[in-house]
Order: C-alpha cells, then structure tokens, then sequence
C-alpha cells in the first residue's frame, strides 16, 4: 500500500528580507520558474487536498512567510482542518499585533531563526539588521502563550557560540532549541567553502550540547542536527523519498523535500495542473525513489537500506551527479571521496610566514610563474 | 498509581493538541514536530485531563465506563509516559 503523506511543508514566498548565505532555497529563486506564487484560493485548496491525503503536521515557511498579508486566512483555514501549524519566521519586523491575530487564527507553535548568539555576528550572516526584532519576538511569542522553538543553523563561523546560544534560549525561556548544522544544498552548497567547519568545531559544539543536555533536562529541548558530512553513514532523508513528507514551493510545484527542485533530471508536477492526491501518488518524481526497488550497489544488498533509504537523493545529485546513486557522504559510497575532499580544504591550516615554506613557495613561483601560493 | 498521587490535576499540555485523523482513522496527540497515536482509550483518558478533575475523579468516571482491573495502572502508565515528554502537565 502506498505511504500517506503526514508531514507539508508550505513555502509561501521565496521573498525575505534576509540574506542567510546557507538558505535552503534554491539559489535560482529569483529566476522564471519561481515566479507567480500561489493565490490564497489554490493554497486553501492545496490545504484541504493535503489533510485528505493524511497530513497533519503543516508548516508555514519561506521566504519569510509573515510577508504573506493572507497568512491569517491560510492559518484559519488549516486550523478549521485541524492540522498542527508550525511558523517558521525571522520575525523580521513582526509586531506584537501580527503574533496576535495568528494566534487567534489558531497557529499553534512558532519557530524563530537567530545567526548568532550576539546581535554583531547575527546581523552579518543575516545580511540584515535583525536580531533585535528577533529578540522581541521571542518575549511577544511567550507572551503570547506560545510553545517557542529557537532555530540556529550552525556553520563555521557561529559553532563556537553554541553555549550562549543554549544560554539565550534558556533565558527566553523557549521549549526548544534547534541546533542544525548546515546541510549543504541551494545557497549552503554554494558557500559550502565558507560554511564548512573543522571536525574540532564540532567535535566541542557536540560536547556542549551533551553538557547542556544534563543540565537542563526537561526545561530545554536540545536538538542537534547531525552534520552529514561528518558521519559514517547518510540521514535517512525525509523518512524516505515521497514515504511522509512533502514540500509545496511558492509557486505550486510540489517536492519530497525542500531541495529537490536541484534535481534538473526529474520534472515536479504543479498544484496548478495536478490534485495533491495524483502528485503524490501517481507523478513521476515521487515514484522515482520510493521504496528500494530503484536502488543500486551499495545500497541494494545493504542492511541499512531500511535504516536510511540509502540517504539523500539531492546530494547523490548534487555531489555525485545521479540521483540515483548513495548518498556520497555514506562510507560506502565509492564517490565518498568527494565529501572528504571537501572536509580536507576546510581542515587546511594557514601557513606560517618562515623561511622554510618561503623557499618552497619561491620554487614554485619560478616553476610556474604563479601568483599565489597553491598548486 | 506510581509517581503522582490521586489528589493530582493533570491536564494536556499547552503545546498539545488531541485530534482524530479520519485517514488513519485513530486519535493522535499532536505537538511541535511531532504526534502520538492513540487508542479509544487513551484519547478517552486525555479527554478527561481538563486541569480541573484530579486523577481520583478521572479513574472513576473510567471505571463506570469500562470493567477492567489494571485501569489503575493503565491510566499511571499513559500519563507518565506522555509526563515525560511534556506532554501532560500537572497543575497541582
């Protein structure tokens, strides 16, 4: 019998005022095929057909969803289904009003992002003057009654605030705290030379949330979100391609996950043309990889194959160039090469200026008349 | 009852919601990224965890209702569990 989806993410818009270098939407979402987002009228319908379907878990994301003026209608619309809402904002510039009228319209749970643990370092990797709306937004949400989720993506140049991010969520007085190391698709992939931490940045971000964990207890939900690249076997993405989860993009067309669009091999049938039930049921794209019978070595004859599904479809696309291989970060793979090679450049130490090196570099600039000191 | 007395108010937590899934055809508690399944039962139960009757009141509206003799039992174990996850809270 075919999977029922319980899990829709919906992307309201791909519009933001934030800048986040590691945002999971696709880097083209300025381009064609994002344009002309979905009319409050096919989103409520996209609503109804998904709780049909068996979905009760709904999520309100972007682009920064709250630039939606029809938001409150979706919310009521969605609550009348009786789904659980998750809003997934920036708070960017969210007023006290605003929260108000979602929370009568019967949005459930909200989940604020921050950059970083101080307002500096957030507002840089925001690109935007932001963090103090945020931390108004976490008292109006707790206010307000919410169950509060601080969201942090963690990267290189923010593992080190682990602790005092921890500490602000504490203070805040926030359920949860989601600590996810960057997952490298869209924006992430295309920093991915920036974002990259070192092993021992998140060997000791690890510790501290150990630590913290005995601390807190039941107080603080601490999530951490496993770096991939990091571990000896993949995620299982998505619980399983087209097995619970779904993701509508701003524009109707309608993903297993929220970086599916990168696979320019397969083509995702649109809410505008196809009802959510023959989407998820019928159409190519989500056929393609459910179950196993799709796979290939090393996952075919794998035990783990029920464990992880042989892991990410998008990043056996997007690092091995076929959707259908295992995912690369798995120790199996034969393609695993290229995830290390990757983890090598972020581990690479600077050099320091002595003469030794000097000399090696002089030789090598007069071999090859180069410029820089690589190669 | 093993860790909360009969005198205890139990209530489902703010951040919980009970609903039927007419899909599955089955109640589940739902909360932040997450849901449980529940029986007949236990949906019964939580129905019954208002923050107003203690547990004493609970058990014997659950004992007119249904001839069993581990409702005790049940009853401590489902709130415990659910306790646990923050789930079911106890006003008093």
């Amino acid at each position: 019998m075919l999977p029922k989806p319980l899990w829709l993410l919906a992307e309201l818009t791909y519009r933001c005022p934030l800048q986040c270098p590691y945002c999971s939407n696709p880097v083209e979402f300025a381009g064609r095929r994002f344009r002309a987002e979905l009319s409050t009228n096919e989103w409520q319908r996209v609503l109804r057909e998904a709780k049909a379907l068996g979905v009760l878990q709904l999520g309100l994301s972007g682009g920064e969803p709250t630039l939606r003026p029809d938001l409150e209608a979706l919310v009521r619309t969605a609550r009348g289904l009786g789904m659980y809402q998750t809003l997934v904002t920036s708070a960017y510039r969210l007023t006290r009003d605003r929260l108000a009228a979602l929370k009568d319209a019967g949005l459930d749970h909200v989940q604020i992002s921050i950059q970083a643990a101080d307002a500096d370092l957030s507002d840089r990797i925001a690109g935007a003057t932001s963090y103090e709306d945020k931390l108004a937004a976490y008292r109006l949400a707790k206010e307000l009654g919410f169950p509060l989720t601080v969201n942090v993506v963690l990267h290189r140049r923010n593992l080190h605030q682990v602790g005092a991010l921890i500490r602000l969520a504490e203070s805040i007085g926030a359920e949860r705290i989601e600590l996810a190391n960057t997952q490298y698709y869209g924006w992430a992939l295309h920093n991915r030379s920036a974002l990259l931490p070192t092993r021992e940045q998140i060997a000791v971000g690890w510790d501290v949330v150990q630590r913290e964990r005995a601390r807190l207890g039941n107080r603080l939900e601490i999530v951490w979100v496993l770096p991939d690249y990091y571990e000896e076997f993949p995620k299982p993405c998505m619980g399983g391609w087209g097995r619970a989860y779904m993701t509508v993009t701003p524009a109707g067309e309608v993903w297993p996950c929220q970086a599916a669009g990168s696979i320019t091999t397969l083509e995702f049938a649109n809410v505008r043309e196809h009802s959510l039930e023959w989407i998820w049921n019928e159409s190519d794209a989500f056929q393609r990889f459910r179950g196993d019978a799709w796979m290939r070595e090393p996952c075919r004859s794998c035990a783990r194959k029920t464990v992880d599904f042989g892991g990410c479809r998008c990043q056996a696309f997007l690092v091995a160039g076929d959707a259908a291989l295992a995912d690369p970060v798995c120790s199996l793979s034969p393609e695993r090469g290229r995830i290390d090679q990757a983890l090598q450049e972020a581990e690479r130490p600077w050099t320091y200026r002595a003469a030794p090196p000097s000399r090696a570099l002089a030789e090598g600039l007069s071999r090859t008349g180069s410029p820089g000191p690589r190669k | 009852m093993s860790d909360v007395r009969s005198g205890t108010v139990p209530r489902v937590a703010a951040k919980a919601r009970l609903e039927w899934d007419e899909v599955r055809q089955r109640h589940v508690l739902l909360y932040p990224e997450g849901l449980v399944a529940l029986n007949a039962t236990a949906a019964e139960v939580l129905r019954l965890c208002d923050g107003e009757r203690a547990i004493a009141q609970i058990l014997e509206t659950l004992k007119q209702r249904y001839k069993s003799d581990q409702i005790d039992s049940e009853v401590a174990a489902l709130l415990n569990a659910l306790a646990a996850k923050g789930l079911v809270t106890y006003v008093r």
